[in-house]
């Protein structure tokens, strides 16, 4: 259906605020980096289990999307969850068994969980998943 | 896998390998034993963390306690106070430049501080497969601004105000180049948008990320242009290398057609614009825009002789507009927002920003947005995090397979299409490949150039047989039968080749090799003269040894080697036999001792 310009203008209020969730409004939106390089690194089960968890556990205030490319290849995947102000946690190496804790403790209980952020000393990113 | 309650982290990287981090493992895991608790704790060894000054560096989870130059007498307190009791060893926590921390967003990082982001502000942000996430920010805003309120000629001057220049590497004004297409007559009134998607210098991937990442935008900036050059219809070229980018904007083309922004009367207005996806079999040379048009066309990907230039004659002969896709990514930004703002950022004769895809010898490897102007030392060592493993930066390489290298002396280079001529390079499309002490420039120059050459389309003599003379020169100087005048061979072909070649790929080809020998001459020299490679890398120059008074004869050397070429008893000096070693390196890297050397 062709959309005229005040159909658009109409898209881009609602979706605005679906994407930013208006303040006041609970809710996370969940977005994974699915450019090829997080598709590389393993970002393809990450978001399937998100979405099948979003799903399971009934999170109606909670959208998932994928996105394109974060900028750090090396941390992917990275997943990162906006609230309800646009303030935005970053996950990174994320994998399906992390996607469960980050669901329980910060999509359900509002607790960021630290250990699945990036540790950064004098500047530089830690990867502590890099073996040797 | 059993569960355990802590990991601990020991960087394995080349710095703290020397500092001693393999002995502590050891010490570690006979600590553990010790006070019967190993099964609880996992030990990993991790790549380099890139805080070589502080190691050996060691980081305790899930506390994320990290400890810098960890001494092995310091091992047995550590676990018993840490691991044990449960309490950190805060004489052993770096603290003097800030302790590690958790930033929540990656945002925080020094890494995107210096960024500015136009071309990829909704990258990372929106999902690329939805219309009305690109619509909901201000997507197809600047299509609506420029076909309800907007000439084409205002749209032309807006462009051309901007400063804007082309971002596949040329740098050529975009405004100029739609007023050429513009002005042009076009036989029976039909005229071409195109762009260039075909990204192939080695290394890069930035419009790959654009396309992925937000490719309505490319959508939104072809109608835009087909507006201002009174074009119906367009072609995206793309290499179909890249499925991921040419399924999001199939997807994008999809969409924008079902919404009515492709099509007949788009607003309802008289603008009638369609777009197709064209996909390139991976030939470099259809990056260059005239082959890039044959290709289109379903002819054999060669370039034609300008003029007449695409502007004029382009596509089916007919007048053409083609931009690359960064270039075009920044096009609705600019309408909806001025030219003023956009001229705001940059320098004086390059405005704007430029995406890089860093890569190479570097900490944070990544996708990239700068102001113009920024300096190679920012990039580097602000935003990419310096060098791993500790090791000294040697070259910059911009420009892919048409670039240069820059060196260490031209840090401070502020980045922009003329500074980098200047120095010798080219902004190129904005591959930036870092190299360190261990790559040798000849090595690299002979990479580039085995690429062109292999990539020449044949059509025109100077590039087709001249790289090939230029290649041969280059492979005996690696191969250790250079001669002398062997470079004034090469920089007396490189400028014929530059002057005579018939496109792009010729004229820019002996770049890579013109620009090590004017920074590295001494590399060139040493390999020619002296029969050897100072980087260590062309194996034709080394020999591998081993040291008598330091190998303690353990044999892992010799276990390891693909080719049994090691030999001696238990407990005695090995020695390597020349004439059936390969040079592989697997015995260095094997070595506890580090007795093996290459020279």
């Amino acid at each position: 259906m062709a959309k005229s310009l005040a159909e658009l203008k109409a898209i881009r209020e609602k979706k605005l605020n679906e994407i930013n969730l208006r303040h006041g409004k609970n809710g996370y939106r969940v977005v994974v980096g699915m450019a090829t390089c997080g598709i590389a690194a393993g970002a393809r089960p990450v978001m399937v289990k998100l979405m099948e968890e979003v799903q399971a556990k009934n999170l109606v205030d909670v959208t998932v999307a994928q996105t394109g490319c974060i900028g750090m290849c090396k941390l992917e995947p990275i997943v990162e969850v906006y609230d309800s102000n646009d303030e935005k946690v970053t996950y990174v190496h994320m994998t399906p068994e992390k996607v469960t804790k980050v669901i329980e403790e910060h999509l359900v209980k509002g607790n960021v969980v630290t250990e699945y952020t990036m540790t950064v000393v004098d500047g530089k990113v830690i990867d502590t998943t890099v073996k040797a | 896998m059993a569960y355990k309650r802590s990991q601990i982290l020991i960087c394995g990287g080349t710095g703290c390998t020397s500092s001693g981090s393999v002995t502590l493992v050891q010490e570690l895991k006979k600590e553990c034993v010790k006070h019967d608790i190993l099964d609880e704790i996992e030990v990993i060894q991790t790549g380099c963390f890139g805080l070589c000054e502080l190691g050996p560096v060691v980081i305790v989870y899930p506390e994320g306690t990290f400890y810098s130059r960890v001494t092995i007498e310091d091992i047995p307190e550590m676990v018993e106070e840490h691991l044990v009791k449960g309490r950190v060893l805060d004489r052993l926590v770096y603290t003097e430049k800030g302790d590690g921390h958790h930033p929540l967003s990656i945002s925080e990082l020094g890494f995107f501080k210096k960024q500015r982001r136009i071309a990829l502000a909704n990258c990372g942000v929106i999902n690329p497969e939805d219309i009305d996430e690109y619509i909901g920010f201000d997507g197809y805003l600047a299509l609506e601004k420029v076909l309800t309120s907007m000439t084409a000629q205002e749209v032309i001057d807006e462009v051309k105000a901007s400063g804007l220049r082309g971002r596949g590497g040329g740098g050529f004004p975009t405004g100029l180049k739609w007023q050429f297409a513009h002005n042009a007559v076009s036989p029976d009134g039909v005229k071409y948008v195109a762009c260039n998607a075909d990204e192939g210098d080695p290394g890069a991937f930035m419009d790959r990320s654009v396309l992925e990442g937000d490719p309505h935008a490319i959508v939104e900036a072809m109608s835009i242009a087909g507006y201002a050059v009174g074009a119906q219809k367009g072609y995206v070229y793309v290499r179909a290398e890249y499925p991921i980018a040419v399924h999001r904007l199939q997807i994008a083309i999809d969409e924008a057609k079902e919404y009515g922004i492709l099509g007949d009367n788009v607003f309802g207005t008289d603008f009638c614009f369609d777009l197709e996806i064209r996909l390139g079999a991976g030939a470099f040379v259809c990056g260059e825009e005239t082959a890039l048009m044959n290709s289109v066309e379903g002819k054999r990907g060669e370039p034609r002789p300008r003029p007449p230039f695409p502007a004029n004659k382009g596509l089916f002969e007919r007048p053409t507009v083609l931009n690359n896709v960064e270039t075009y990514a920044n096009i609705p930004k600019i309408i909806l927002n001025g030219a003023a703002w956009f001229a705001s950022v940059g320098t004086e004769k390059s405005k704007g920003t430029k995406v890089f895809a860093l890569g190479g010898k570097i900490n944070n490897t990544g996708l990239l947005e700068i102001p113009m102007g920024t300096t190679l030392r920012e990039i580097i060592y602000e935003i990419g995090g310096g060098i791993p493993n500790g090791k000294e930066f040697k070259a910059a390489q911009t420009g892919g397979p048409s670039g240069g290298c820059l060196p260490a002396s031209l840090l401070d280079t502020k980045i922009d299409y003329d500074n980098l001529i200047a120095a010798g390079s080219m902004m190129g499309s904005g591959g930036l490949i870092v190299m360190d002490e261990d790559n040798c420039m000849v090595d690299i120059a002979h990479f580039f150039l085995e690429f062109t050459q292999d990539e020449s389309c044949g059509k025109c003599p100077p590039c087709r047989i001249g790289t090939k003379r230029m290649l041969e020169i280059l492979e005996d100087i690696c191969g250790g039968k250079g001669k002398e005048g062997d470079i004034e061979k090469l920089q007396e072909l490189a400028e014929g080749i530059k002057s005579s070649a018939l496109c792009g790929l010729g004229q820019t080809a002996p770049n890579p090799v013109l620009s090590t020998i004017h920074f590295f001459r001494d590399e060139y020299e040493a390999h020619i003269r002296d029969k050897k490679c100072p980087a260590g890398v062309c194996k034709a120059l080394l020999d591998f040894k081993i040291e008598e008074e330091t190998c303690k004869g353990c044999g892992i050397c010799a276990k390891k080697c693909p080719v049994d070429a090691i030999s001696g008893e238990k407990k005695k000096p090995h020695v390597i036999d020349t004439e059936k070693c390969i040079k592989c390196g697997t015995c260095i890297e094997a070595c506890p001792f580090g007795s093996i050397s290459k020279a």
